[in-house]
């Protein structure tokens, strides 16, 4: 809402020397978002003046025309002006800067020679005033301006002017009009208001237009005034033109202008209908399934049956409250006028704008409540305009059609304001604060307050208690200090997420928070199998951009993005983590989609089933971590050479995560997309599935456009979390002797290096050393000659090592070839040298 | 030479003569001081106090003197001895010195050169920006509660007193999951999780919540579709907006420093009546900037106040929606943008350097912010 000062000191008694900064400095503590003071003018220095044009030459021989003109500017000699502007003739009155001016922009005008004349000034347009941009060309006065040549045009077209730019929060519809705000400025510099629709105008006995009204739900008010014998040539005069010009309204016609400058004053819409378009009576009802109409936009547009409408004989003729019709607009020839002012639901009008995407500033007014009380006064004094601008004759009558409201009264305690704040305003300053902003107030511990019917956002206590709160100053409100509370911390859960992070980090690996949005062709590119569940997505309805509309199964491809951005910037050795939620739809047993969640009520606490039912229709939402690495993970260097991120790193890295969570992982190999089918493992904590690493297959990595044997790991975070919770039990440390025994194990190459290890353990534990046995380590990886054609080599080193006592020779060899025997038994191991 | 006893052998007896006895050992202590190496001295040793060396032979022939020129003698010959060892001692601490004093230099290296081997990893700001927030909070006894990110229709509005087809819903361009009527949004607000701190806990509730956001923007060097909020919740018997004021100084100092100024402006939030948004005094010019003839100030756009988020009491239609009795209960909510709080706080300049990941903004920052 654009509120010129002007305007407002029309209703303000504000003294003269508050400034606008002063207005919007007090508007901002009482709660009205001032974004913007626009000081309109500040910037122009005159001799600016209205002329008339006398004589005009037309130039020839240049690029474009150009006018040499006699303007007369009140001098006894004419002004000679060369002007590069057609849209004006021998007679018009114009506005003129004359040497020694400045415009907007310090644009310095002097006396010059200028295509072979003199020109001695400027012929202005509108937007070299700072005026507005809606016109090109030269600003032509219209003759009912009544302007003189030589007139100041600064003061004539009032060009200096502060604005307030107000944003309106959803609760302050009242805002949305000169009236509001001025009353709030009133309140709030403690000066009188005087209300633009203060006087209702007096009932009449017979009605105007006949009007009816088929669902009192849909309006609660609805009134209609006439006028005939318009002049269709009467032009709006400057004082309405420039008013609605600094709101930002253009102006039309006198009877759109009138229109719009009394829902800018009083905050009510109003629509003006050629009288000899109207067909029959008007009636307001609900739209019928199949309806259309083409609306002032020139938009046809297939009506909701819960749009409100305005309808005569022909069908409708206004989709209510938001737009206007083409076949009953006001056009250039109208002379019969009839008003209409209504009150509107402020939901439905709110829908039917969404539903068109049509927000006009006639709906933006609905939609935050309309003064229920406005409409008679409103339709009056635009009929009244009518009259007095337009020469129109107000015919006798009124359609008045009133449904009952139930009025509101709130029960609050005098004291409830105090309990809010936290500080003692007492009743005294509680009732004159609410009756400043219009309510009525009864009572005494005990207030009985009934708000004005400006203000439908007051229906609760609350809502009163921050009116006066806000009026007492918010700055006035003290501060204490925080009471102590007994906190818990964080959960195992929390704890974990951040462990991970930061272990992640201290491995090199740089976190990035990327789009949740996927695209649909992820899955191929992933190479994920067509029954892959990673497949079924969530969907937006309104994605940002088109081609991502689903919510991601999977981290990865955000990583593969954010990876392949950085080796486009020059960072080829690059490892990077995510944490984050995935979104998995639920299905039922059949494989459908799940019930949407129930629309519970807000009047009471909803019960556990009701809770559950909600939770059952959202997706499962765990937390993943991934992270992907390409490039050296080693850099070469003068140390020697490097080493390339490889499967182990990513299979590294997972272990490193599950490590903050206090487990080890079981590794397996696997074939699981996106990964390379031969370097991928599963990973595992007993039964669970925690996640996948490896390196990617190379047709992953050429969708996505990443370096060669790019690696990735994701696990799933939230199967981790039961883990992270345990306790650690402290190990007992012995400082007997530590026993090593090495063996070299030749297995044929398919047998994994886990098994091999599974079984060492296993031979172990049957001999009943499992408690000796410290660690077993792999040191040595041989293929080659020695390990014979389609075997390895595998060696390890035993440590055993006895909590009592320094282990004897036997001891541990003993130990040692039960190992190699079950690894012989188990996987074909044979002893190298042995 | 004398010779007072026929039966001792002359040569031996002339070893042990006090001249001779000092002869050798001055012999001895002159090889000693000469040796330049320890393999030298190793050599002095071995002639000097070896088990041939004249002193050692001298030592062993006292035992064939008379039992009157006995004590004299091993007197003499052990002092010799003696001051031998000790000069050897002393020679074999003074070379291997010298030696590992040369080793060391020739075992210097250049301490200069670059260790770059392994690549930086770092936590990103945001994440770390968003945990400094809360743990402020956590400091004051409050706990880390969470919600889902695609949220029910019920709790990212209805439950938060943000009426079906309310201008308030526009507000938060909401990013809806298919279909329209599927009734799930991605959450416009980390606010949903007070509704769910308020079902799911014992009051009272001292909770807070940081965690991502969405809303239809496109991105850009101030938004982005994606974002992140944190807020604070207390509900519990008797709390006023002082309070809430006390609460937000407290933040404030946890996060900025001492002593800085917080102002509250009136404002509309559904779920909370009376609401505020909050502004707090520039931490780097502390307001000087906005003084006639203050220095420029880029962090507070010389405004001298920082706009920190919304705040406000709890509105009692939410608590009735949550099921608390708003007779007995009152509360607070205090609400900001992390990605605002980092850009002001650090001097991001550019939304897209926090959504791109590129490593070189991750890894300015580290692991902790
Ligand atoms: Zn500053």
């Amino acid at each position: 809402m654009r509120v010129p000062i002007s305007w407002l000191r029309e209703y303000v008694e504000l003294p003269p020397e508050v400034t606008a900064r002063d207005v919007a400095r007090e508007l901002i503590a009482a709660g009205l978002e001032v974004e913007t003071i626009d000081e309109l003018g500040a910037d122009l220095t005159g001799p600016i003046v209205v002329g008339r044009v006398l004589a005009i030459e037309e130039l020839t021989g240049f690029k474009k025309p150009i006018r040499h003109c006699q303007v007369d500017v009140g001098n006894p000699e004419p002004q000679s002006i060369v002007c590069g502007a057609t849209n004006f003739a021998e007679g018009d009155l114009v506005v003129v800067i004359l040497p020694g001016g400045e415009l907007p922009g310090g644009f310095k005008i002097g006396a010059r020679k200028t295509y072979g004349r003199m020109s001695e000034g400027m012929i202005c347009s509108e937007r070299e005033l700072g005026l507005g941009d809606g016109h090109e060309g030269i600003l032509v006065l219209p003759p009912a301006y009544g302007a003189e040549p030589g007139q100041d045009a600064v003061e004539l077209l009032q060009m200096r002017d502060d604005v307030l730019d107000i944003a309106i929060t959803p609760d302050r519809g009242y805002t949305a009009s000169i009236r509001g705000v001025a009353r709030e400025t009133a309140t709030a510099f403690s000066v009188p208001f005087r209300d633009p629709a203060a006087e209702p105008p007096p009932v009449q006995a017979e009605d105007s237009y006949p009007a009816s009204v088929a669902d009192p739900a849909a309006c609660a008010r609805y009134v209609l005034r006439e006028v005939q014998g318009l002049d269709p040539a009467a032009a709006s005069p400057i004082w309405m033109t420039r008013r609605l010009q600094k709101c930002g309204v253009r102006s039309i016609s006198l009877a759109v202008d009138v229109t719009n400058y009394l829902m800018l004053e009083l905050g009510q819409p109003l629509h003006a209908w050629d009288r000899g378009k109207l067909q029959g009576p008007i009636v307001v009802r609900r739209a019928e399934s199949g309806e259309r109409m083409e609306t002032l936009d020139h938009v046809e547009r297939s009506l909701d049956p819960e749009d409100i409408l305005i309808t005569d004989e022909s069908g409708p003729v206004n989709i209510a409250g938001v737009m206007g019709g083409l076949t009953t607009e006001v056009d250039e020839k109208s002379t019969d006028i009839v008003i209409e002012a209504a009150h509107f639901s402020a939901e439905s009008i709110a829908r039917t704008a969404r539903r068109h995407k049509l927000h006009s500033d006639s709906s933006y007014r609905f939609e935050r409540g309309v003064d229920p009380e406005l409409q008679r006064k409103a339709a009056d004094a635009a009929v009244r305009l009518l009259a007095e601008l337009g020469g129109a004759r107000i015919l006798p009558g009124e359609t008045n059609l009133r449904a009952p409201v139930e009025p509101v009264t709130i029960t609050i305690r005098a004291d409830h304001p105090d309990k809010v704040a936290g500080m003692t305003y007492g009743r005294d300053t509680v009732v004159r604060r609410l009756r400043d902003v219009g309510c009525e107030v009864s009572g005494d511990d005990v207030l009985t307050v009934t708000p004005p019917s400006w203000r439908p956002d007051l229906r609760d206590p609350n809502d009163l208690a921050e009116e006066v709160i806000r009026l007492e100053g918010y700055e006035n409100i003290p501060a204490r200090a925080p009471r102590s509370v007994a906190g818990r911390g964080l959960t195992p859960g929390q704890r974990l997420r951040r462990r991970a992070g930061r272990a992640l980090a201290a491995a090199g690996y740089a976190e990035v928070l990327a789009y949740p949005f996927v695209s649909e062709s992820d899955g191929d590119a992933l190479q994920l199998p067509a029954d892959d569940p990673r497949r079924r997505a969530l969907r937006l309805a309104n994605p940002l951009t088109g081609d991502e509309p689903l919510l991601r199964t999977t981290l990865l491809p955000g990583l593969f993005r954010a990876l392949a951005r950085n080796v486009g910037r020059g960072f080829g050795d690059v490892a990077l983590f995510e944490i984050g939620l995935v979104y998995r739809p639920k299905f039922t047993s059949s494989g459908e989609a799940v019930p949407p969640p129930p629309r519970l009520p807000v009047d009471r606490g909803p019960t556990a089933e009701e809770l559950a039912a909600i939770e059952a229709a959202l997706p499962d939402q765990p937390v993943r971590v991934g992270a992907v690495l390409a490039g050296e993970h080693d850099l070469p260097g003068w140390w020697g050479a490097g080493r390339p991120a490889n499967w182990a790193d990513a299979i590294e890295a997972a272990r490193i995560v599950a490590g903050e969570a206090g487990v080890e992982l079981e590794v397996a190999a696997d074939q699981h997309a996106p990964w390379h089918p031969g370097r991928c493992a599963a990973l595992r904590v007993g039964d669970v599935l925690i996640g996948h690493a490896g390196e990617l297959h190379p047709r992953v990595i050429k969708a996505f456009d990443l370096p060669p044997r790019t690696c990735a790991v994701e696990l799933e975070l939230t199967r981790l979390e039961p883990w992270a919770a345990r306790v650690v039990p402290a190990p007992a440390i012995t400082t007997y002797p530590v026993a090593t025994q090495d063996v070299a194990l030749i297995v044929p190459e398919s047998v994994p290096a886990a098994e091999v290890e599974a079984a060492l353990r296993a031979g172990v534990d049957r001999h009943g050393a499992a408690d000796l046995l410290e660690s077993i380590r792999l040191f040595d990886l041989y293929t080659g000659e020695q390990a014979g054609e389609g075997n390895k080599s595998l060696a390890y080193t035993l440590r055993f090592r006895a909590a009592d006592r320094t282990l004897t020779v036997e001891e541990t060899t003993g130990a040692r070839d039960a190992a190699v025997a079950e690894a012989a038994d188990r996987v074909g191991a044979v002893l190298r040298g042995g | 030479m004398s010779a007072p006893n026929k039966s001792y052998d002359p040569v031996e007896v002339t070893a042990l003569h006090p001249d001779e006895v000092a002869r050798v050992r001055a012999d001895a202590l002159a090889a000693i001081d000469a040796a330049s190496s320890l393999e030298e001295l190793k050599q002095v040793r071995l002639a000097h106090a070896g088990d041939r060396s004249p002193l050692a032979l001298a030592n062993r022939e006292i035992g064939a003197l008379p039992p009157h020129a006995k004590a004299d003698a091993g007197k003499r010959v052990g002092g010799a001895r003696r001051d031998v060892s000790e000069a050897l001692k002393r020679r074999q601490a003074e070379l291997e010195d010298e030696r590992d004093q040369r080793v060391l230099v020739e075992e210097a290296v250049d301490v200069t050169l670059p260790w770059d081997r392994a690549t930086r990893g770092a936590r990103h700001p945001l994440t770390t920006i968003a945990e400094r927030m809360t743990d402020v909070f956590v400091s004051m006894g409050f706990e880390i509660v969470e919600g889902p990110e695609v949220e029910a229709e019920w709790f990212n509005f209805d439950a938060l007193n943000f009426p079906p087809a309310h201008p308030a819903r526009e507000m938060q361009d909401t990013f809806f999951v298919e279909s329209e009527e599927s009734g799930l949004v991605l959450r416009t607000h980390t606010s949903p999780v007070q509704i769910r701190a308020l079902l799911g806990r014992e009051l009272p509730v001292y909770v807070v919540c940081a965690g991502k956001t969405f809303r239809t923007d496109e991105l850009d060097a101030t938004h982005s579709p994606v974002f992140h909020q944190m807020e604070g919740l207390v509900v519990d018997e008797g709390i006023t907006m002082a309070d809430l004021r006390g609460a937000i100084g407290a933040f404030v100092t946890g996060m900025f420093g001492e002593g800085l100024r917080t102002r509250f402006r009136p404002y509309y939030f559904p779920f909370t009546e009376p609401s505020a948004e909050v502004d707090m005094e520039c931490f780097v010019c502390r307001g000087a900037s906005a003084e006639p003839g203050g220095e420029p100030c880029r962090t507070c756009r010389s405004e001298g106040w920082i706009e920190l988020g919304g705040c406000g009491m709890v509105n009692p239609r939410v608590l009735v929606a949550c099921g608390v009795d708003p007779e007995r209960y009152s509360g607070w909510a205090f609400g900001l943008g992390v990605e605002r709080t980092l850009m002001f706080r650090h001097g991001v300049e550019d939304m897209h350097d926090m959504v791109e990941g590129d490593v070189r903004f991750t890894r300015a920052f580290g692991m902790e912010i």
